[in-house]
């Protein structure tokens, strides 16, 4: 099978060092904002980035397709 | 009419819209295998939508959230961090495990494995390790089931019953229905999870402390460090935090109910769509710990965290609206549990009996046998929830730390050409065995780390060592597609 392309697997890793690997550095009560806890205020943002970096992902396997393709609507082998 | 009375109406009265709803879709179709298990592989994304948000709005998230932030504190985070990397580990991987399914008719997990290390034997395994997955997952939603009638019973029905009685329910209902009629009910359990959750989520907080922002005040002041990992616990600290939500995040779709999923999709750019928007799904998870977080302010010492919820809205609404709440949470583990019990008795008809001792067994065989395992499947769940006094989410962690283990043996099939037979036997056996062993003698966590991690990383090794000293094997995912699926 075909692998992601790269840049596709560059925006995918954002996320994961947002919320997984950094835990260390938000993992905290102060600063609060909007009257959350630093880290609920962390995660739920995450929420909402996390689809962006996967829709800049989605751009990038999309253009390739395309490429890969002479058909939009063909289903490939 | 009693309080109790008016709670169980209300419950059982949205179950039954429920069932009625999976009876009158799962009919419409004629059900042959593929119809069954995968839908006929016809799904858009909507359909995809609600039957794998069906997978993730579970018991779990309802009770088992609000739990472990009202016993454990700043743990419960790991909920909200690991389920948009679920979906982001799902957006490299299921486009191509649907291709391949799609060129090789595949139905179940275990013929993925079949196709791609071209052994029977091996995809049995598999399918029996899914299949003894599957069973705390199927029991986190039975418990679940039997606190929802305990609770709104005001302690009348004990839990014993209420399991017996709710099972019944969904065993009748998938043996009739199939993936279809489970689809469609899971839009009328995500309209009512999404409108409780909301409800509840932002109402308690601000009934008892006047909003969100004072209520995390009165709980940092009652108890500074709840919040902070390790919270009320001694040993789920940092490296907990980040090898569970990594452990969680690549085991998800391992399930072998969530990997089925993938094969109902009409397309691949079907399930990268999906998995752009699904992390949104998961708003409800923060809410879900506001109302934990409001329990143990407003009642202290409840002995069993997973009742936290239920209790805190039996006290304050009234009886009618418990068992609104409490119906959307039926519904909550009722729907996975149908999903879960499907993908178990296909396996073990498919994969197990027809596999390996009655080759010559045609697909309406196997069909008829995948029913009939039902049963025996939703009664082993039953006994071990009978049995069994772990929390929700422990329940939970149990299962992923098997699952996790698949992950080695599909991603490297996928990716890598030198991945061989041997290499994926030995490091799916060592991570299982490590796993179990861990769990079994209580040393989860592990120095700090998941156990299921620690397995998943040993996996991952003993794959790859063995695969590098056996002789390379052909790329069977590319081959023609055998004869028969």
């Amino acid at each position: 099978m075909r692998k992601p392309a790269l840049g596709a697997a560059l925006w995918g890793l954002i996320p994961f060092a947002g919320t997984c690997f950094s835990v260390s550095l938000w993992d905290r009560i102060e600063p609060r904002v909007l009257g959350l806890p630093l880290s609920f205020f962390w995660l739920i943002s995450w929420l909402f980035l996390t689809p962006l970096c996967m829709w800049r992902a989605y751009r990038i396997e999309a253009k390739r397709d395309a490429g890969a393709r002479p058909h939009p609507e063909g289903g490939g082998a | 009419m009693s309080a109790s009375a008016m709670a169980l109406t209300m419950i059982f009265g949205i179950v039954g819209v429920g069932t009625a709803i999976g009876f009158y879709a799962g009919t419409r179709h004629k059900m042959t295998l593929e119809q069954w298990t995968v839908g006929g592989r016809g799904f858009g994304v909507i359909l995809i939508w609600l039957l794998m948000a069906g997978e993730i709005y579970t018991t779990f998230t309802f009770l088992g959230a609000s739990g472990w932030a009202y016993s454990r504190g700043g743990p419960a985070l790991y909920i909200m961090g690991y389920q948009p990397l679920a979906f982001l580990v799902s957006f490299y991987i299921l486009p191509p495990v649907w291709e391949a399914g799609r060129k090789h008719r595949m139905q179940t997990q275990a013929d993925f494995f079949r196709v791609r290390y071209g052994s029977k034997y091996l995809a049995a395994l598999v399918a029996l390790l899914g299949v003894i997955c599957i069973v705390p997952y199927l029991q986190l939603q039975l418990t679940g089931l039997g606190i929802i009638v305990e609770v709104a019973s005001f302690g009348a029905i004990g839990r014993t019953p209420a399991m017996l009685c709710a099972f019944t329910l969904v065993a009748a209902f998938v043996f009739f229905s199939g993936v279809r009629g489970v689809a469609w009910v899971s839009v009328l359990k995500d309209i009512l999870l999404l409108f409780a959750a909301l409800f509840v989520g932002i109402a308690l907080p601000y009934i008892y402390f006047g909003g969100i922002g004072p209520m995390f005040t009165a709980v940092i002041r009652a108890h500074p460090s709840h919040l902070v990992m390790p919270g009320a616990t001694k040993n789920l600290g940092h490296s907990w935090y980040i090898s569970s939500v990594f452990m969680t995040a690549v085991g998800f779709f391992m399930w072998p109910q969530n990997f089925g999923a993938s094969y109902t999709a009409k397309s691949g750019d079907t399930l990268r769509r999906n998995a752009v928007v699904m992390p949104l799904y998961s708003i409800t998870m923060p809410l879900m710990l506001f109302v934990g977080l409001t329990a143990l302010m407003v009642m202290p010492g409840l002995s069993n965290g997973d009742l936290s919820l239920l209790t805190l809205v039996r006290r304050t609404f009234s009886p009618w609206f418990l068992g609104v709440i409490g119906g959307a949470g039926a519904l909550t583990a009722m729907v996975p549990s149908a999903i879960l019990i499907l993908t178990a008795a296909t396996l073990f008809a498919k994969n197990i009996c027809r596999d390996l001792f009655a080759p010559d067994m045609t697909d309406r065989g196997v069909a008829l046998l995948a029913r009939a395992t039902v049963l025996v499947v939703t009664a082993a769940a039953l006994v071990s929830a009978i049995h069994s006094s772990l929390s929700l989410v422990s329940l939970l962690l149990v299962g992923y730390a098997g699952v996790a283990q698949f992950f080695p043996g599909v991603v490297l099939g996928l990716f890598s050409k030198r991945v061989t037979r041997p290499g994926v036997f030995a490091g799916l056996a060592t991570g299982f065995a490590v796993a179990v062993v861990l769990m079994l003698s209580q040393r989860d966590p592990f120095h700090g780390l998941n156990a299921g991690f620690l397995a998943f990383c040993i996996n991952f090794m003993v794959t790859g060592i063995v695969s590098y000293c056996t002789p390379a094997e052909p790329y069977r995912l590319d081959e023609p597609a055998a004869g028969s699926a």
